[in-house]
């Protein structure tokens, strides 16, 4: 038999506190087209990052066309004729297409290009994907599809055999995915190897050949596609019954609470306006740019509003800055964790205490030094922070562990509402759930819990009402009785791809 | 990087991490001390300490800066025109008061306009302090004609070459500076919100620091500070110089990064600029006793500072 043109051979992967991958065993056969699925945080993008060489698995190994290997770094991986696709295009906006084709290895002699063979190849291969593009076009003033075509075009220029898709469709318009699912075919024709990640079922049922789910870093399954239906894809990729870990009781909402009244700001196209109960959770779903982070930013004074008023409990508050929104007990735990979260370099107990402390100190100048201990310690204890000590830096720490210390940052401090902007990204299984109990603990004591997502379950799970956010506005709220998958990404959809579908 | 491995460590290990730099000075003081002829003199103890009391002085809000994640370097500059700015006004007022104030004015006002640049207008703080150094070094000679210039009024030399309990008052200025910004980086909200900002400036705005606001009071109290310096270098010197100091902020820079600061921010103690400041003194008193020429110095010295930062780095790398 032929050896697989790529076996994963029980691969694992650890990061402090959490396994990304345990034991995945799988092959991709030369000339098919492997979906792999599975839910957000079941290691797909761990196991990805391992094929492209920007990891090296913790456990087991890489085996290309039967002969193990060992990545040193991502250009070991191209060499051995490994491409990955990511869902942000590597590309360099500011020069050609030919130049991008090309990177790294652009035809030369003596260090100076040869413009017209690096022309006459880009052409060649832009050709073979049924481009016809002018190879001195600078790469910026192509449409997202474009750059994605001449992304894969350079996966060729470097002979690649394996070529994995991270999400490829997550931005294109209808046409432009036509048009890749007919190159990623024509691929499959030329013998390639293709590894496709996407959460779109369709597309897998319409695309693929094999498919291989993970659930929290575990292999489920691999198998033929065609022996599958979509209920049994799904129900292997959620492996439970999701209700479960929402934690879900229904409790009775205080008084009046957030209100917002047509709010606008960057990211927004129309003023908002909404209002949530003390002791309600309050979801906010969206597509990626729907404005939902933006929202919650202008809510907090992150970002600079044009128009519109913020009151709590019947009175307007003035938000100028995050500290005016933290005085006024609004906090927001942020979507990008890393970027805008925590201080990566520093301890657990300075992130619990970086804002609270402000309170606590003698004369708003001088550190309470046992304080700062207790406090750091209690929220730890109380939200089961795995920490050796709260000396350990944060970085250290797993995704689920920093946000646990953010959530602390702000129990530390009198919350009267919570914003929290995708809690659970990257986050695993049981994390997920603590932070859920956590929400609804929030609710229960009154406090106004206003939460962005992108999963479909997570916010139907939690919520008690729903806002769909879809291009910059509000486009409608629905009770949680109301609410289903169907009609919250009927409701977020663009207008123009839901009348093409 | 598993969470088992931050938990009990070697005891020689964990000190050794945390004591670094630390460590590194004791040896070489024991070995200077052995084996450098009339190192332990107390006249050369004297001599190392005023040789260090300017770059310990500023290195003091130098590690201000670098804990929040930028630098500066116009502090040289500043030295340079604050005491040039002093000695002209004392000479015209023949005031002391004036004259000091003037030379601590020019260094705050220095000082704000660096903030406000870098905070405010969000320029890079390499470029914005690039600038006003050469700007500020332009203004001294400026006000000079470029050539020293001498001061009259006697009383003010005891500044500079006064002493205390047989230890000179710069020494005793530049101790007080190490516990005082010592106490203010690690007891205060002000010491804590520096750290954080250096750490991550957006998470910190995001949790109500006002990041502006830090900015622009460390890079005044560096102004400050320089100009303070440069007063005191008057005093000992009886003159204002319009050129010296070219390099100074190189010099506090490195003591700071070789003590083990760093560069990017978040991470720094009193301690590290402690160290940092007094093995380049120390290494450059031996170099001296040991008559080695002054072109090798250059060299030794920034070998130094290349093992240091390699050090550090290898030791985060294993943490």
């Amino acid at each position: 038999m032929v050896p697989a043109a790529l076996s994963f051979d029980h691969v694992s992967k650890e990061f402090p506190g959490v396994k990304a991958l345990s034991d995945v065993s799988f092959h991709v056969h030369a000339g098919s087209i492997h979906a792999l699925m599975g839910e957000n945080g079941a290691g797909k993008s761990t196991l990805l990052k391992i094929l492209s060489g920007a990891y090296a698995p913790s456990d087991g190994s890489l085996a290309i066309d039967g002969q193990a290997r060992t990545f040193a770094d991502t250009s070991d991986a191209l060499a051995a004729g490994i491409a990955v696709i990511y869902q942000e295009l590597h590309l360099v906006p500011e020069m050609s297409v030919a130049e991008n084709l090309f990177l790294g290895h652009l035809p030369q002699k003596f260090g100076i290009v040869n413009r017209p063979a690096l022309a006459a190849a880009a052409r060649k291969h832009l050709a073979l994907i049924g481009e016809d593009i002018d190879p001195w076009t600078k790469l910026g003033q192509l449409s997202l599809g474009q750059r994605q075509m001449v992304e894969i075009a350079k996966a060729l220029t470097r002979g690649a055999r394996i070529i994995a898709f991270d999400e490829p469709t997550s931005s294109l318009s209808d046409r432009e995915v036509r048009r890749l699912f007919t190159i990623i075919r024509d691929l499959r024709t030329r013998g390639c190897a293709i590894l496709y990640v996407s959460h779109r079922m369709e597309e897998i049922f319409e695309l693929c050949d094999q498919i291989t789910i993970l659930r929290d870093g575990q292999h489920v399954a691999t198998a033929e596609l065609a022996t599958l239906t979509r209920d049994a894809v799904v129900q292997r990729m959620v492996g439970r019954k999701l209700a479960d870990i929402y934690n879900y009781i229904p409790r009775p909402h205080g008084g009046t609470g957030l209100v917002v009244e047509g709010i606008c700001g960057p990211g927004l196209a129309e003023p908002c306006t909404f209002s949530a109960a003390a002791g309600e959770i309050f979801g906010l779903f969206g597509l990626i740019g729907a404005g939902r982070s933006e929202l919650l930013k202008l809510i907090f004074g992150g970002a600079a509003k044009t128009a519109g008023t913020v009151s709590f409990a019947g009175r307007a508050l003035t938000i100028a800055s995050p500290r005016h929104a933290i005085e006024a007990g609004i906090v927001l735990c942020p979507e990008d964790r890393k970027k805008e979260g925590i201080v990566p370099v520093r301890s657990v107990l300075e992130n619990t205490n970086l804002s609270a402390r402000r309170r606590t100190a003698h004369a708003g100048i001088f550190i309470d030094e046992s304080w700062e201990q207790t406090n750091a310690r209690d929220r730890s204890t109380q939200l089961r922070v795995k920490t050796p000590s709260v000396h350990q830096l944060i970085r250290h720490l797993s995704g689920g562990n920093q946000q646990k210390v953010i959530l602390g940052r702000w129990l530390s401090e009198k919350v009267n509402v919570i914003l929290l902007d995708e809690p659970t990204r990257g986050i695993d299984v049981g994390a997920k759930s603590e932070i859920y109990t956590i929400m609804q603990d929030l609710a229960r004591s009154g406090v106004c819990v206003i939460v962005v997502s992108s999963e479909l379950p997570e916010v139907l799970g939690v919520s008690d009402r729903i806002a769909v956010m879809r291009q910059g506005k509000i486009a409608a709220i629905l009770d949680r009785a109301d609410a289903s998958q169907e009609k919250l990404l009927k409701l977020a959809l663009p207008l123009e791809t839901a009348r093409a579908s | 990087m598993s969470s088992a491995r931050h938990s009990p460590r070697k005891p020689i290990a964990e000190f050794f991490d945390k004591a670094g730099m630390l460590v590194v000075l004791a040896i070489l003081f024991m070995g200077c001390s052995v084996f450098v002829e009339n190192f332990l003199s107390w006249r050369n103890m004297q001599g190392l300490a005023l040789a260090v009391s300017m770059t310990g002085m500023v290195a003091c809000t130098m590690l201000f800066c670098l804990a929040a994640g930028d630098f500066d370097l116009s502090i040289g500059s500043v030295v340079a025109c604050a005491g040039v700015l002093a000695a002209v006004v004392m000479n015209k007022t023949e005031s002391i008061t004036l004259g000091v104030t003037a030379g601590l004015g020019i260094g705050a006002l220095v000082g704000v306009t660096n903030g406000y640049v870098v905070a405010k207008l969000r320029i890079n703080a390499l470029i914005t302090t690039l600038a006003t150094m050469q700007i500020v070094r332009g203004f001294g000679f400026i006000i000079s004609d470029g050539k020293a210039v001498g001061i009259g009024l006697e009383d003010f030399f005891t500044l500079g070459s006064s002493a205390l309990f047989g230890i000179p008052t710069p020494v005793w200025i530049t101790a007080v500076c190490f516990a005082v910004f010592g106490f203010i980086l690690n007891r205060t909200v002000f010491g804590r919100d520096t750290l954080a900002v250096g750490g991550n400036s957006e998470a910190s705005h995001l949790a109500g620091i006002a990041v502006d606001h830090v900015k622009i009071i460390i890079f005044t109290a560096q102004g400050v500070m320089a100009a303070f310096a440069g007063i005191v270098l008057a005093s000992r010197i009886t003159s204002g110089q319009p050129n010296t100091s070219q390099g100074f902020e190189l010099e506090v820079i490195s003591a700071c990064v070789l003590g083990g600061v760093s560069l990017t921010g978040g991470v720094g103690s009193m301690a590290f600029v402690i160290a940092g400041v007094l093995i380049m003194g120390i290494v450059q008193n031996a170099m001296n006793l040991l008559n080695v020429a002054t072109f090798y110095q250059y060299v030794a010295r920034g070998l130094i500072l290349l093992a240091a930062v390699l050090f550090d780095r290898w030791k985060r790398r294993r943490a």
